[in-house]
């Protein structure tokens, strides 16, 4: 079991055609199921043509409609991103990543509104996407650094999420399934959403919650956790050293209005009875300990 | 992205949010000019930088004749403006915004605000104006007055009355000020602006409702489409390292450690520098490269950590997935020759190609000094900058 992707997925790139979407959708590709999994690619321009034998569709309805692709993987460049995830939505799919960064901010508050009521869930943008390890990834990470196993992993930070799996590797840790929910302000699955799908999930015996300076999301997952959740969570949280009023890389980590520091949200954490830790290298170790 | 006051107000006209009469002068003579030009018996001699504060640090000041107006503009242009949002250095001021005098009968307080919870644009109103906004959230939250803005419908006439009763302004003019919400938040969308807030907003005593200060954030992905706020950015205003960053595509924020730190990725970039911390150091810079980490883009990463005079080591993590290890390696070589580097560097390389990437480093004959994995090199860069 995992949350979100698992082998019978099956997958189309929007935007398979620029230089970043055929690179990754080839990794992702061969990575385990990759071959079974990755069914289409979507470009208007492209239609009838193919990419390295998946087939190009004109729109995602058709992708879908041709190939009962389930989740789609974004590529798009900014200016047209939120559109792509506009036209997914649409066409009804379960599942959408969206990969690319720098989507401005407007262009999301209209897309979220466009969601309302639909059954499709948007994990990003500007996210590293998701991971079932051995089975399929959707995304730019690297595959060949998780393996399967008990622990599920949400973050909204892409190379920080490699570094909390690479220290769980260390210790012998395989994970269920590792959710990269990025770095933008407004955004899709937020870390609540995924933690509740962790505690369904019979694969996932604990989770790391990798959050950063800006916004109150982990507080609100972490008041949740304290209710609801029936499985240890431990977390980090970056940005300690941040000063307030500087934007730090991702568009959402900033902390200001006083609000979105790292102190606040680990004491909140703390609190509700995630095991934290700040130092960052100590995450793997962390988890372990809470283990059964 | 942030403008000045007088360049938030020219916007603000444009979309029908009243203000009150001025121009931006960059001398004296020019301030003069200004005042002549606008008339009357009072005018206000505004510093303009981007930090907020500026009345308290003594950038503000009003004048009653053009003899004031000379005298309080020779004071403020120049000046080192302390406030605290500059911090202790201050910032020099080299623009003013002479303005006409305005009849404040109540100062009150309106912003707009992108809100990650609610998705939506809010809109924030207090009775409170003229004041620092986070105290008043702070001791008296039950006086600022939210409403979340639906995107489709927008900000209606009647809940922007609403918002403008509830923050007293009196009923014959609630509908003017309720106009100048709508504006604003107009002003907000068609800019794609990420901050609105005018503090004070006045009721004069004729029942006029004025924008007295402007201030306006945009945001930077949506910036591609309005190539005219591009244009009348300051760059004056904005860090020397941070501007030069920008440049080559490297987001830099620079702070007051020693330890200079080049990592992949924004999260772990802040991670790098809480680790830093952790083992005792303090890091003097934030630095995310990115996911395409040249040999072009580690030299410049370099030069623009070394302009920092107290810098005394550079601590380079990466974790390479689609950035392979041996290219980074091989980046960091040459750019270590290219810049003779002189300061210890201490790199931690983990992911694709890492064994490929060490042996690199190893046969480069640089004192390159190898760390096994994240608390390995935070020991070693503090220990490195102590030496």
């Amino acid at each position: 079991m995992s949350i979100l992707i698992d082998k019978n997925t099956r997958v189309m790139t929007q935007g398979i055609t620029g230089k970043t979407g055929q690179f990754h959708t080839r990794t992702s590709r061969d990575y385990a199921n990759g071959r079974a999994c990755y069914v289409a690619g979507v470009n208007p321009k492209k239609a009838g043509e193919d990419f390295e034998g998946i087939p190009i569709f004109g729109s995602v309805k058709e992708a879908k409609e041709k190939t009962g692709a389930n989740a789609s993987v974004i590529y798009v460049p900014p200016p047209f991103a939120a559109a792509a995830i506009d036209e997914a939505v649409d066409a009804g799919i379960e599942l959408v990543i969206c990969i690319t960064e720098g989507i401005p901010v407007r262009d999301m508050i209209q897309t979220r509104y466009r969601m309302q009521g639909k059954k499709t869930l948007l994990v990003g943008p500007n996210c590293p996407g998701v991971i079932t390890p051995d089975e399929i990834k959707i995304g730019i990470m690297p595959g060949h650094i998780h393996k399967k196993g008990p622990i599920g992993v949400v973050s909204r930070s892409g190379t920080l999420t490699y570094e909390a799996v690479g220290q769980l590797m260390e210790l012998g840790l395989g994970q269920s399934s590792c959710v990269g929910i990025g770095g933008d302000p407004v955004n899709g699955l937020k870390h609540l959403d995924v933690l509740r799908m962790f505690n369904d999930d019979p694969a996932t015996e604990a989770v790391i919650m990798v959050g950063e300076i800006g916004g109150t999301d982990e507080e609100i997952a972490a008041r949740w956790v304290k209710q609801n959740m029936k499985k240890p969570v431990i977390g980090f949280i970056a940005g300690i050293t941040a000063p307030p009023g500087k934007r730090m890389g991702h568009a959402g980590a900033i902390i200001s209005g006083g609000q979105g520091t790292a102190q606040e949200k680990l004491a909140v954490m703390e609190e509700c009875g995630i095991k934290v830790t700040r130092n960052p290298a100590e995450m793997g170790r962390t988890l372990k300990s809470v283990l059964k | 992205m942030k403008i000045h006051e007088y360049q938030g107000k020219e916007l603000f006209r444009k979309y029908g949010v009243a203000t009150p009469r001025g121009f931006p002068c960059f001398s004296v003579d020019e301030a003069v000019e200004a005042a002549k030009k606008l008339g009357g018996p009072v005018w206000v001699v505004k510093a303009q930088i981007h930090a907020g504060g500026r009345g308290k640090g003594g950038g503000v000041k009003l004048a009653r004749s053009l003899d004031e107006v000379r005298e309080k503009a020779g004071e403020i242009l120049g000046m080192q403006l302390v406030t605290h949002q500059t911090g202790p250095q201050g910032q020099k001021v080299k623009r003013l915004l002479i303005e006409e005098g305005a009849d404040i009968k109540k100062e009150l307080y309106v912003g707009m605000v992108v809100d990650r919870e609610s998705q939506r644009v809010v809109l924030m109103g207090s009775s409170e104006g003229g004041m620092d906004i986070e105290e008043v959230a702070a001791k008296t939250p039950e006086r600022i007055h939210k409403l979340a803005i639906e995107p489709v419908e927008g900000l209606t006439s009647a809940a922007a009355a609403g918002m403008a009763r509830k923050i007293g302004v009196p009923e014959g003019s609630a509908a003017e000020a309720g106009a100048l919400l709508q504006a604003l938040y107009k002003c907000f969308v068609e800019t794609d602006a990420s901050l609105a807030e005018i503090n004070p907003l006045i009721y004069t005593g004729e029942g006029k409702v004025i924008a007295l200060d402007a201030k306006l954030n945009f945001d930077d992905n949506a910036m591609f489409r309005h190539p005219e706020l591009s244009a009348i950015r300051d760059l004056d205003e904005e860090d020397p390292a941070e501007v030069e960053a920008s440049k080559y595509d490297l987001n830099y924020v620079q702070l007051d450690g020693d330890i200079g730190c080049l990592v992949n990725g924004a999260g772990l970039a802040m991670a790098t520098m809480d680790i830093i911390k952790v083992y005792g150091g303090s890091p003097s810079n934030f630095l995310d490269v990115g996911g395409g980490a040249t040999t072009e883009k580690v030299i410049e990463a370099f030069k623009i950590m070394l302009r920092n005079p107290s810098l005394k080591a550079i601590l380079v993590n990466i974790f390479g997935g689609i950035m392979r290890c041996d290219v980074i390696a091989t980046a960091l070589v040459e750019a270590s020759k290219a810049v003779s580097l002189k300061v210890p560097l201490v790199a931690r390389l983990e992911g694709t190609n890492v064994e490929l990437g060490k042996k690199i480093l190893a046969d480069s004959g640089l004192p390159i000094i190898s760390a096994a994995n994240m608390a390995d090199a935070a020991q070693k860069i503090v220990a490195a900058a102590r030496a």
